[in-house]
């Protein structure tokens, strides 16, 4: 994919009144990458920016484009996007009153038009591979938090997306849910997917990223393969933030 | 405790030697029977009716159109605010006596539906909050339509959410229902007074009026609290 971002910006209002910009001019132009990863300080814009790119949020001002083709900022338009891409946020994916099983139908019935045997001989062989297949009829609630994300990767996955977008998946899981659900997402992209990621865990950025952008006071204050990212940084705030985290 | 407290009242009044007259109250038992069913089917119809106020009110208090949030917003304060004989009173003798409509039954059931409506919307409004907005954008995510996320995964949790509250609502439909008797609708406590009336035995008709009552709303009790530890435990 190539990701085109055009003087992107984003405003919050609260209840109160008053108006934020989260998202202050986002420039970015990739190249043909497979997997692009956001990193950055939190309240940075990194979701924000997520939230845009995957057609949950229409920007208050800017262009995205993937592969020459623009995003659609009408409700109908992004709709289609949506059915199109798939989405994983950090935490609370799942719909609790259904099972795993009934959770990764849902989309394939309600939104792909699929009966629900034709959904469930899909997604027998992914969940046999990603070793989830003796939590499928349980309720969420009987998941720890990584088998939860596990499956909620798996149900972006099933309707076979052309992006998958990740909110910090890991960022509200232990150390061990975290690297089995980390261990997944390098498999998705071993398969041959794309992955637009934003997370705060630097190594793993660094293993899996073709580029990075670094997300700051809602500018991209920084931007380039994964190489030169970590090795050469660009600017002094992205060297004292990996100063930091690395 | 029941039993205890039932005990100590008979004794206290087989000290004083009460005459108890239940073979007369006894007389009029199919009046009771009429008058308890009747309260069943007005709670029941007044249950239905306010769960729809209820819901479209709550959709309202939501909504992004400021015209549809203040009526709605008036709606409740006012009925909040004013007790149900009060409005009860104005209902049947100003409003209904204006618009013409004159069967008690139905004005009855409409004014106890519009009152309990105030209260419904903000158990709705409380369960449709209860849900976090990760869910929503989880249902968006996915591509469902704003239709299809609320009939397949706001409506089934807000409902699992709500339906102990709404027992206790109904419960105390029940109860409020009895105010009926003020318009002269032929439930069970104007039964109860009747019947008081024709045999001058308060006690033997009051007696069996709570009785009545509890029959229902104890059930309902229980099943709330039921439902509300099931709710619990599934998370």
């Amino acid at each position: 994919m190539k990701l085109v971002l055009e003087d992107v910006r984003q405003r919050f209002t609260a209840a109160d009144g008053t108006v934020a910009e989260v998202l202050r001019g986002c420039t970015l132009a990739t190249g043909e990458i497979r997997t692009l990863v956001l990193i950055g300080p939190s309240g940075g814009g990194k979701s924000t920016l997520l939230r845009i790119l995957a057609g949950i949020d229409v920007p208050a001002a800017g262009r995205v484009s993937f592969d020459g083709r623009p995003l659609p900022r009408d409700e109908a338009g992004l709709l289609a996007w949506r059915r199109q891409v798939g989405t994983v946020f950090q935490a609370y994916n799942l719909f609790p009153h259904l099972s795993a099983l009934d959770n990764l139908i849902l989309p394939l019935v309600h939104v792909h038009g699929m009966t629900r045997e034709a959904a469930e001989a899909r997604i027998r062989e992914p969940l046999a591979r990603f070793g989830l297949a003796e939590h499928a009829r349980k309720r969420p609630a009987s998941l720890s938090g990584g088998q939860q994300q596990r499956i909620a990767i798996l149900r972006a996955l099933v309707v076979e997306p052309s992006i998958l977008f990740l909110d910090e998946p890991t960022s509200a899981l232990d150390p061990e849910m975290t690297s089995e659900v980390l261990d997944m997402i390098v498999e998705v992209g071993a398969l041959g997917g794309q992955i637009v990621l934003a997370t705060h865990e630097m190594g793993f950025a660094r293993r899996v990223a073709d580029e990075l952008a670094f997300v700051a006071d809602g500018l991209i204050e920084a931007h380039g393969p994964s190489t030169e990212f970590f090795d050469r940084p660009a600017t002094p705030r992205l060297t004292g933030f990996l100063a930091k985290v690395l | 405790m029941i039993a205890v407290a039932a005990g100590l009242i008979a004794l206290a009044f087989w000290r004083i030697d009460y005459d108890w007259k239940w073979d007369e109250v006894w007389a009029y038992r199919r009046r009771f029977v009429t008058g308890w069913l009747a309260t069943v089917a007005i709670s029941l119809a007044a249950l239905v009716i306010s769960g729809l106020v209820g819901l479209v009110t709550a959709i309202c208090l939501g909504s992004k159109s400021l015209v549809l949030e203040a009526v709605a917003r008036v709606y409740v304060e006012l009925i909040r605010g004013t007790p149900l004989l009060v409005q009860l009173l104005i209902g049947f003798y100003v409003v209904a006596s204006a618009v013409g409509l004159e069967n008690r039954f139905v004005v009855g059931i409409l004014i106890l539906s519009l009152f309990s409506g105030a209260y419904m919307a903000e158990i709705f409004r409380g369960g449709l909050k209860a849900i976090p907005q990760p869910q929503r954008d989880a249902a968006r995510a996915i591509g469902l339509t704003r239709w299809q996320a609320f009939r397949l995964v706001i409506l089934p949790q807000a409902a699992r959410i709500v339906l102990p509250p709404v027992a206790g609502q109904l419960a105390s439909l029940i109860k409020d229902s009895s105010l009926l008797s003020v318009i002269a609708i032929s439930e069970f406590t104007l039964a109860a007074q009747e019947v008081n009336a024709f045999t001058y035995s308060a006690l033997e008709s009051y007696l069996p009026l709570a009785a009545g009552y509890l029959l229902l709303t104890l059930p309902l009790s229980w099943a709330a609290r039921g439902l509300e530890r099931r709710l619990r435990h599934e998370g």
